[in-house]
């Protein structure tokens, strides 16, 4: 072994040396397959769990996400986009008097159960009330079709919303006039738009301000769920903000469209249990695999004592029996990554399909989760190399 | 001729003693053993069970730390060595063991390249050249590729033999390396030993309980009860 790193060096010596490690787990082909078989295992646990905590984030975050204003006004309660308590629309007027702002616009938001027009099934949705004067969100479908929905009791659907709704949506899409409640009343759903579920809602309806009121008759017009705050050309939005943080009052809290939407992520990382759980998810797929991986070498090392306590005695060093077994925790972790990526690939195209969960594949998951292998065998292969301090060259004559 | 044998001095021990365990359980295994080995001889020491052969074997080797006395084995100070100057010293070793030893995962002329690895001066292509050379030498030229639960407990000594010799080395020591097989494989095996060892001009310490095979001897030394003696019989033959 060269003491100084020197790459061509290290890779003469790498192709001059006997493949141990590997010729050892070759020769036992259960063994083999039983370590395989437990990395990918523990690979596609993470891989799920991982795939999970993402779409969470970011399906929970689809609305905050597609909100098109430049500063966002809260209760100082405000939890999340669920759950975003009201305050005074008086704020908002309050806030035209900050220099910088151009206008500022009310979201109405709350849950309601409709009938779904296809089954006739009661679901509860997310109810979105919008100034239909100008465009709240950055969803094309939703902005064309203002006009429509300053009709009574005229609303927009979420085409994909949880649930069966494919022959309502394709009435729709057709020009057909569907009809549904929402509470007592007769709502016409006359175009769609696309967000998807999310854990919290199974879809999502929006309207303007007046047909939502119309829909909660006990809400009144004074008490809003968001304010959207539009500034003037070439205005400084962070200072802007902090304004606005001072003159208004204590009950309402000021965001940049990006703080917000951190905000919102925060919101489900810490203090709804979900990010934990999946969290815990997460470290629990990769204790199964050291575990396993563990088992594996620790039983590998265990049945070549004897032949490394020889191969100590013909003068080879701790360090290469080192090398052995964390050449075989590489190929292990190699041949246990790869199947549990495929795996995954379907196991994530089959959530969607099942869940409307925007779950994907990202190239930077696929790497951390490689990393996480190779740490996974690496720390087994550490713990299972305390084994080969028995092998005594003294004890095998 | 003086001069001559200093230089040609194989494996010098001077005094040597060896305690096992601590305190209370402190027990002396080997009581001032003083032998002196020439380079190219072959010396048979038999004994009792338990009375130290091995341990003695162990120490020559480098496979334990001696502890006090001297011991010189081809230009190794064992006595007081660090580990790391045990690992040099075994590689000018040839070991035999009564267990083959051989590695499960690798055919007959991939162990007996593990005898030549571990000097890290050949390329594999070199290591498998002399490998199977020497493996025709001891006779299994036809079973380079055998893996060792494919072959016979004589063939798998054989095996051993190889990879011990296949390094060349100064010394080779071995351990009654004829117990676990019979009369004519044990006998094959010793001629075998004693042949490639000539050729090479290397000293052979060998420990056995195996009559049969005290002729290939130069030299027969005894132990008993830890001390060294020359074996009564011969003693008195010589
Ligand atoms: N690791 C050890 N720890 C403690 N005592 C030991 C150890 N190895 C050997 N002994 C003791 O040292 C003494 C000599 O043992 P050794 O193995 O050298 O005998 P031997 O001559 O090789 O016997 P045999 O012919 O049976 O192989 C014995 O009394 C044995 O019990
Ligand atoms: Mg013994």
């Amino acid at each position: 072994m060269p003491g100084k790193f020197n790459p061509t060096k290290l890779l003469q010596a790498f192709q001059n040396r006997t493949p141990l490690g590997f010729k050892q787990l070759k020769h036992d082909r259960l063994r083999l397959l039983t370590a395989i078989a437990g990395i990918t295992f523990a690979d596609v646990l993470i891989f799920m769990q991982l795939g999970f905590s993402d779409a969470l984030y970011k399906t929970n975050t689809q609305f905050p996400r597609q909100i098109q204003t430049d500063l966002v006004v809260l209760s100082s309660e405000a939890e999340n986009f669920g759950r975003l308590r009201t305050f005074s629309r008086r704020r908002l007027y309050q806030a035209l008097d900050v220099q910088g702002v151009d206008h500022a616009d009310a979201l109405y938001i709350a849950t309601k159960e409709w009938k779904n027009p296809q089954t006739r099934e009661k679901k509860s949705m997310l109810l979105i009330g919008q100034n239909p004067a100008r465009p709240a969100f950055t969803l094309p479908e939703v902005n064309e079709n203002l006009e429509k929905i300053k009709l009574p009791n005229h609303v927009l659907f979420d085409r994909a919303a949880r649930g069966e709704y494919q022959e309502a949506i394709a009435q729709v899409d057709a020009g057909e006039l569907v009809t549904t409640e929402v509470g007592l009343q007769t709502v016409s759903v006359v175009g769609l738009f696309e967000v998807g579920a999310s854990f919290a809602s199974d879809g999502a309806i929006i309207t303007s301000d007046q047909n939502f009121l119309r829909l909660f008759p006990r809400k009144e017009a004074g008490v809003v769920s968001m304010g959207l705050i539009q500034l003037e050309a070439g205005a400084d939005a962070e200072q802007v903000r902090a304004n606005l943080s001072t003159h208004l009052a204590d009950d309402v809290q000021v965001f940049t469209h990006e703080e917000y939407v951190d905000f919102e992520v925060d919101d489900i990382k810490s203090d709804s249990p979900i990010g934990f759980v999946f969290g815990l998810g997460s470290v629990m797929g990769f204790i199964v695999g050291v575990v396993i991986v563990y088992q594996v070498l620790s039983t590998d090392v265990n049945s070549h004592l004897a032949e490394y306590a020889t191969f100590k005695a013909m003068g080879y060093r701790n360090s290469y029996l080192l090398g052995v077994v964390f050449e075989e925790a590489l190929i292990l972790s190699l041949l246990g990554f790869f199947p549990s990526l495929l795996v995954a690939l379907g196991a994530y195209q089959l959530t969607a399909r099942a869940t409307a969960l925007a779950i994907s594949m990202p190239a930077s998951r696929a790497l951390i989760v490689f990393m996480l292998t190779l740490l996974m065998c690496n720390v087994s292969g550490a713990i299972a190399t305390r084994r080969l301090q028995s092998a005594d060259p003294a004890d095998i004559f | 001729m003086k001069t001559s044998t200093a230089i040609s001095t194989a494996i010098r021990v001077q005094h040597l003693d060896h305690f096992f365990g601590s305190g209370r359980l402190r027990k002396q295994a080997l009581f001032d053993i003083n032998l002196e080995i020439q380079a190219g001889e072959i010396v048979i020491m038999t004994g009792p069970s338990g009375s130290g052969k091995t341990t003695l074997l162990t120490l020559i080797g480098g496979l334990r730390s001696a502890q006090s006395g001297s011991l010189n084995v081809v230009g190794h100070e064992i006595t007081d060595a660090s580990e790391s100057e045990l690992v040099l010293a075994r590689r000018d070793n040839g070991y035999i063991f009564q267990a083959h030893n051989l590695h499960q995962s690798l055919s007959a002329v991939e162990n007996v390249q593990m005898g030549l690895e571990v000097q890290g001066n050949m390329t594999k292509a070199e290591r498998y050249k002399i490998a199977t050379e020497m493996l025709e030498k001891v006779g299994l030229g036809d079973h380079t590729t055998y893996y060792p639960a494919d072959l016979s407990g004589g063939q798998k000594q054989r095996v051993a033999i190889a990879r011990a010799l296949v390094s060349q080395p100064k010394i080779v020591l071995a351990d009654e390396p004829t117990a676990a097989l019979d009369k004519q494989s044990g006998r094959d095996v010793v001629e075998i030993m004693h042949d490639l060892a000539k050729q090479q001009g290397c000293t052979i310490l060998l420990v056995t309980h195996d009559n049969r095979i005290l002729d290939i001897a130069d030299r027969i030394v005894y132990m008993e009860d830890g001390r060294l003696a020359a074996q009564p019989e011969f003693a008195e033959a010589g």
